[in-house]
């Protein structure tokens, strides 16, 4: 097919580059340069897409980021991607791609009945279908999703890499159209850190589409082209096209999103070699928002047939494309700059069959040209009739009359294939407005301008970012907020003067006229809409008006309006300006939207970057790592750590496995890796004060060489970690926390020491990593260490449980602290991380003859219950106080204070019914509970029952020979020998309460 | 005492040497390293005190740095500014004993202590032209050459790892201090995104 | 984010930091003179203010030092950050605001 709307002259693309492409299964070809909009536009497709809800056939509206009916599936396979503007897909060799929303095909398309039942999809139909009976939301449910059809995910991994990066910058300049590049020349040349950015391939907005404008005397492609290649040359200057400025966040922080390879085949070699994306997080001294302006469509009846576009999107095409978006067109306007359009237009050799001015009395210096050149202008007159409904074939045109809202009897039908409008144009206040700045109403432009800027944010919107059209605004306004950037930072350079525009026309008022009348009742015979992508019409805004909204926040929930991928871009100022003429108040009374980020819609592949896989999060290892993982280990996840788990045998499930570990520790002797226990190194004279203040126990007698147990809590009195404290030296302690408490507890110390008790002279250093640690257990674990440490003596007298010594062991300095989590005797062996691999393969290797078994977390964990030792967070949950868990012995009564004690004396603290740790035994000794089941007294035969706890460790020990489960119960302590009930999977689970030991409760095996 | 072979850096189990011997720096535009071992010693103190001061500079020669986020050094130490009253004396590997036994020596009477931390860091060298490019991947500071000039140290984040940077030189060369449980984490990540910076390892 | 000055570090982003707490409040020496309520009004109540608030921040990720900020927590602004110990500064906000 040829490019039979391509223009023989004019515009930026390439024709000595065409392009082969597919859209909805068909072959065009277009060039480089092209979007796909406009190279749709050159092979005459005008019916690109149907409507979410009505499924109206539509066209293309705009030549921008606001596009809110030309949607597109672009790509295929884990490639593809929904709901793309075909307004911003740049045109590629290959490029495939699909329209949305339909079904089986644009032009014939089954929920086009959605028009026909109009009446029960109105405005507020989701809200309603919420709100009433309940049921009738899930019999829509179905229907509506099969029906609200916006583009396909794609369900296998996406291929591509993403990348994302942090940046600095003195000025940033979003937009790069006269007033972006005059404010990048200003800082630019003053030796200022900028970074400009685009959204589009090309730089100069709309100056691109401009074949009028003259700058310092020359064309403006060639000023445009002249500055990008002075700000090329710039070290400090950072061009970013093809990249939005979609979010403004707290103390000018700006995001964006850098399309580095979409404008490439995706598979080719140069796509392939570089990430898809960049996100971009920019602190700027300043922002420059030289964003410029969208232009907003007129309200006139059946304003979405395909065909109807925006005024300056058909000089785009025309001028910056070279594709006519039809043969003939009508343009109806309430203001000057489509005059330029249709003389353009004309130039171009497309036919202008008339423009259609609201204005009652259209005159000025555009409107003379105009007439000169043979244009027909019908003042004071509506389009009221769009004729064809798969595309534009003529309009209706008609006198108003009665101040704009009523309309002469007798028309007058003009045939054309696009109807163009332009009802003004409104500043693109997106990113000022995200950046939480005030909007005032500026009644000359009929637009929200920015006005106060929030503390803590600062930026400029320069040239139509503030309403300032004129080129010659722009390129004053960018010039000085450049200049004015590049001094606050330091750069004075000399940066010459300011870019000078050529003689502009003057413009005339425009006419405030929100909705066209067609003679009808809104609603009647045809649809005047406001927001395109929603398919909001102003019959709809007239339903909300009349069901008692009045706020623009609650217009827009309970419409839709502009909550679609466009935010509203082209529609959120008619609404309101609707909302406001029903209502009798001026604009601003009605509010004005919040903007929120994203601008456009960014990918989740760019939030993510190459921070997925194993790199989503840290996997922190021990020195040890990589035994385990050659001895075939799980790992098991504490905090971001990786814990070995068990080490399963050829042949052995993890319970065998976990048996055979826990026996070994009882019988023989286990080793385990535990250097992920937190360690602090406390020093000072008020060392020993600090512990007494921190646990509940007392620490100023403990000698030096000796280990403590200590329990810590919150200021609420609730456990908070546990741990072994050492005395090393008078003023000198080594504190342990648990894996995952490490962190917490060392910032919550120096939280005390720096903000409450800032006289007192104790210094924390984390040592977590200083240390690794091994442990060896069980009744052999004397003789295996004797055996590497010959030099140690180890009898109970010199070496006793609950110290420590320095000793060497294999050849390697070691601090060996005798305490134990298992119950039987314990070394645990702090050295070096670096010499930690060779001790624990002499340790394996001279335990061999007494089968030494590497035991991971699983094992330690049974260990420990069998002997009934809590684990902070696992047996507490933060409202569990020592006594709950049985542990008031380790609560001194003599110390006059510590942090929770005074909690502890609270009246619901001391309540004696809390619910306190017991042990629980299984009728069944085979039996064992899930984690976290909960516990009843009495037994129903349906919920609800009431619940007194739930079981918070439970395991099967090989040493009892049966299932041991703790469990925080109400009134526990007052239940021994009581049955209790779990019910889950169908089935009822009867315990016995016991007390939380199940081994060895008399402590008898620490000396081995 | 053991063989020193028996020894393992924190990234031993990478084969990095191996790696070194089979990689060309030539037209690299990231090099990255291990430096094995060094000491470290945390030391806090009032840097107002002139006793504690002077007590750090008979044991190191050195003043404590001036500025904050600065590195003093000359001769074989260096003292890193980590905070208001906290630093880090870094210098060749096996000092830390004898270095804190000097430095508890001179704070005789005062209050100020010094704590081993050399063997619960592993510390990554990352240098070349496009270092910065690697570093801004990852580290939300200003890493322009006139906002972090060569001398200077930071602590940060780094990508999901804390860190402390410091500018060596201006090849520029930073040292990446991180605790060695995130550095098999950390060197994996620099190593992604330095393959697109034309990577070389040396040893 | 917000961009936090450390009065050691200087300015950083916010990821670097942990939020602490609400500042100025001392903890009672006399808790066991206090009543349940009195007790509870030091760990419980907070300000929760539309406007300055005076909070503890730590630079977790830099110099692990605690400071107090005055933030604005409707505009985010930081009117100020000072050490621990030192009183609160009288923040004059235009308009009441
Ligand atoms: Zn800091």
């Amino acid at each position: 097919m040829t490019q039979v709307n391509r223009l023989p002259h004019g515009g930026r693309v390439d024709s000595s580059k065409p392009l082969r492409f597919v859209f909805d299964g068909r072959p065009y070809e277009g060039y480089q340069g092209d979007t796909l909009a406009s190279a749709l536009l050159a092979n005459g497709v005008v019916l690109v897409g149907r409507s979410f809800k009505y499924h109206r056939p539509r066209g293309i509206l705009s030549a921008g980021a606001e596009e809110p009916n030309a949607l597109i599936q672009l790509g295929q396979g884990n490639r593809s991607e929904p709901n793309l503007r075909a307004t911003q897909i740049e045109l590629y060799e290959g490029l495939v791609a699909e329209s949305q929303n339909r079904w089986p095909s644009l032009t014939t398309d089954v929920g086009a009945v959605n028009s026909l039942f109009h009446r029960i999809f109105p405005s507020g139909f989701y809200y309603k279908t919420f709100m009433w009976p309940k049921t009738f939301w899930m019999k829509y449910e179905h229907f509506i999703r099969r029906m609200a059809g916006l583009g396909k995910c794609p369900t296998e991994p996406d291929p591509d890499r993403y990348d994302k990066l942090h940046a600095h910058a003195d000025a940033l300049i979003v937009g790069a159209g006269p007033a972006g590049l005059a404010a990048a020349l200003a800082a630019g040349r003053a030796g200022a850190r900028v970074i400009l950015v685009d959204e589009q391939q090309e730089m100069g907005g709309s100056l691109l589409s401009d074949r009028q404008a003259v700058i310092d005397g020359v064309s403006a492609a060639q000023w445009v082209a002249n500055a990008l290649a002075e700000l090329r040359a710039m070290p400090e200057v950072t061009l970013l096209p093809r990249t939005v400025a979609f979010g403004y966040y707290d103390h000018n922080l700006v995001s964006l999103m850098e399309r580095v390879t979409d404008h490439l085949p995706p598979t080719s070699p140069e796509a392939l070699n570089q990430p898809r994306q960049r996100l971009w997080r920019v602190r700027a001294k300043d922002v420059i928002l030289a964003t410029g302006a969208i232009e907003r469509p007129m309200v006139y009846i059946d304003n979405d047939r395909p065909g109807c576009m925006l005024a300056s999107a058909a000089q785009t095409y025309v001028n910056r494309y070279g594709a006519a978006p039809g043969k003939r067109a009508v343009i109806m306007t309430n203001n000057d700059t489509a005059y330029q359009v249709a003389l353009d237009l004309v130039d171009a050799g497309v036919s202008v069959a008339a423009i259609v001015d609201a204005r009652e009395n259209a005159e000025g210096e555009l409107v003379a040209t105009a007439r000169a050149r043979g244009i027909e202008v019908l003042g004071n007159h509506a389009i009221t009739r769009v004729g064809g409904k798969l595309a534009v074939r003529e309009v209706e045109v008609r006198r108003l009359t009665g101040d704009g809202k009523s309309v002469s009897s007798d028309g007058r039908t003009i045939t054309c294939d696009m109807v163009l409008s332009s009802g003004g144009w409104q500043p693109t206040v997106h990113l000022f407005s995200q950046a939480r700045g005030k909007l005032k109403w500026n009644q000359d432009i009929l637009a929200f301008v920015p006005d106060k800027l929030l503390p803590g944010q600062n930026n400029h919107s320069v040239g139509a970012a503030r309403g300032a059209f004129a080129l010659t605004d722009c390129l004053v306004d960018g010039f000085a907020a450049g200049t004015a950037a590049a001094h606050a930072a330091g750069h004075t350079e000399p940066a010459g003067s300011t870019p000078v525009a050529g003689a502009e026309p003057a413009h005339s008022p425009m006419r405030e006229m929100w909705v066209m009348p067609s003679g009808k009742p809104l609603g009647h015979d045809g649809k005047h809409f406001v927001d395109y992508q929603n398919d909001v019409t102003a019959a709809d805004v007239a339903l909300a008006h009349r069901e008692g909204y009045r706020s623009v926040e609650h217009l827009k929930r309970y419409t839709t309006m502009g909550m679609a991928t466009d935010q509203g871009k082209t529609s959120n100022i008619n609404a309101l300006a609707l909302m406001a003429d029903l209502r009798g108040v001026a604009i601003p009374e009605v509010g004005t939207t919040t903007f929120r980020p994203p601008y456009t819609p960014v990918t989740i592949g760019a939030f993510a970057g190459i921070d997925k896989g194993d790199f989503l999060d840290p996997i922190r290892k021990t020195p040890l790592h990589s035994w385990h993982e050659q001895h075939g280990a799980p790992f098991e996840t504490v905090g971001q750590w990786h814990r070995a788990w068990y080490y399963p045998k050829p042949g052995e499930t993890m319970h065998d496995a976990v048996n055979r570990e826990v026996k070994a520790v009882r019988t023989s002797v286990g080793i385990v890796d535990a250097s992920t226990l937190g360690k602090i190194d406390i020093q000072g004279p008020d060392a020993a004060w600090f512990l007494n203040m921190v646990y509940t126990n007392a620490w100023s007698k403990l000698e030096p060489g000796r280990c403590r147990y200590g329990l810590m809590l919150g200021e609420d009195g609730m456990v908070m970690d546990d741990g072994v404290t050492s005395r090393i030296a008078e003023n000198h302690f080594h504190m342990t926390t648990t894996t995952g408490g490490a962190a917490r507890v060392m910032a919550w110390l120096e939280d005390w020491l720096q903000c409450e008790w800032t006289d007192k002279k104790v210094y924390l250093t984390s040592v977590t990593e200083q240390w690794a640690v091994i442990g060896i257990s069980g009744p052999m674990s004397r003789k295996l260490l004797s055996e590497v440490a010959p030099d140690l003596p180890l009898d109970d007298q010199s070496f006793p449980h609950l110290s420590f010594r320095d000793g060497v062991v294999a050849g390697v300095k070691c601090r060996i602290f005798r305490i134990t989590f298992t119950g039987e005797a314990t070394y645990e062996l702090n050295m070096a991380p670096s010499y930690a691999m060779h001790v624990w393969r002499a340790l394996m290797q001279a335990g061999e003859k007494y089968g030494i078994t590497p035991y991971g977390t699983e094992a330690m964990h049974v260990l420990r219950a069998e002997k009934g030792f809590i684990i902070v967070g696992q047996e507490t949950d933060g409202t569990t106080t020592p006594q709950d868990l049985g542990m008031d012995w380790i609560v001194s009564k003599q110390k006059p204070d510590f942090l929770g004690k005074r909690s502890l004396q609270r009246s619901d603290t001391k309540r004696p019914d809390r619910k306190h740790l017991i042990g629980l035994l299984t009728e069944d000794p085979n039996e064992v509970l899930p984690e976290g089941a909960q516990i009843v007294a009495e037994l129903k035969d349906k919920p609800p029952m009431e619940m007194i706890g739930h079981v918070t460790s439970s395991y099967y020990s090989p040493n009892c020979g049966r299932s041991i489960a703790m469990a925080l119960v109400k009134n526990g302590r007052n239940r021994m020998g009581e049955t209790l009930y779990m019910p889950y999977d169908g089935k009822v689970v009867k315990a016995k309460v016991t007390e939380p030991k199940f081994y060895d409760p008399e402590g008898a095996r620490i000396n081995g | 005492m053991v063989e020193t072979y028996q020894r393992r850096s924190a990234l031993a189990h990478l084969g990095l040497v191996a790696r070194a011997a089979s990689s060309s720096t030539a037209g690299a535009g990231v090099i990255m390293s291990e430096v094995p071992h060094r000491t470290i010693v945390n030391v806090r103190g009032t840097a107002s005190d002139v006793a504690f001061s002077s007590a750090v500079q008979t044991a190191t020669g050195l003043a404590l740095p001036s500025a904050a986020n600065t590195v003093s050094n000359g001769g074989v130490w260096q003292i890193v500014w980590l905070g208001p009253n906290e630093w880090w004396i870094t210098g060749p590997d096996g000092e830390a004993e004898s270095l804190i036994e000097a430095l508890r020596a001179n704070f005789a009477g005062q209050h100020a202590i010094a704590c081993d931390v050399s063997e619960s860091r592993a510390i990554i060298a990352l240098k070349g032209a496009k270092a910065r490019d690697v570093l801004m991947r990852g580290v939300s500071l200003d890493l322009h050459p006139r906002a972090f000039r060569v001398g200077q140290c930071a602590q940060t984040g780094l990508s999901r790892a804390n860190v402390l940077l410091h500018l060596v030189d201006d090849t520029p060369t930073f040292e990446i201090y991180v605790l060695k449980s995130f550095s098999d984490y950390l060197w994996q990540w620099l190593e992604k995104v330095a393959a697109d910076f034309n990577l070389a390892v040396e040893a | 984010m917000l961009l936090i000055p450390c009065p050691y570090c200087g300015k950083r982003d916010e990821h670097e930091f942990t939020y602490a707490r609400e500042g100025h409040i001392a903890r009672p020496t006399n808790g066991e003179q206090l009543t349940d309520a009195e007790w509870a009004q030091y760990l419980f109540m907070r300000k929760n203010p539309k406007g300055v608030h005076y909070e503890r921040w730590m630079h977790a990720k830099g110099c692990r030092r605690y400071f107090n900020v005055a933030r604005d927590t409707v505009t985010h602004e930081i009117y100020a950050v000072y050490e621990m110990g030192q009183p609160a500064p009288v923040i004059e906000r235009e308009n009441g605001r």
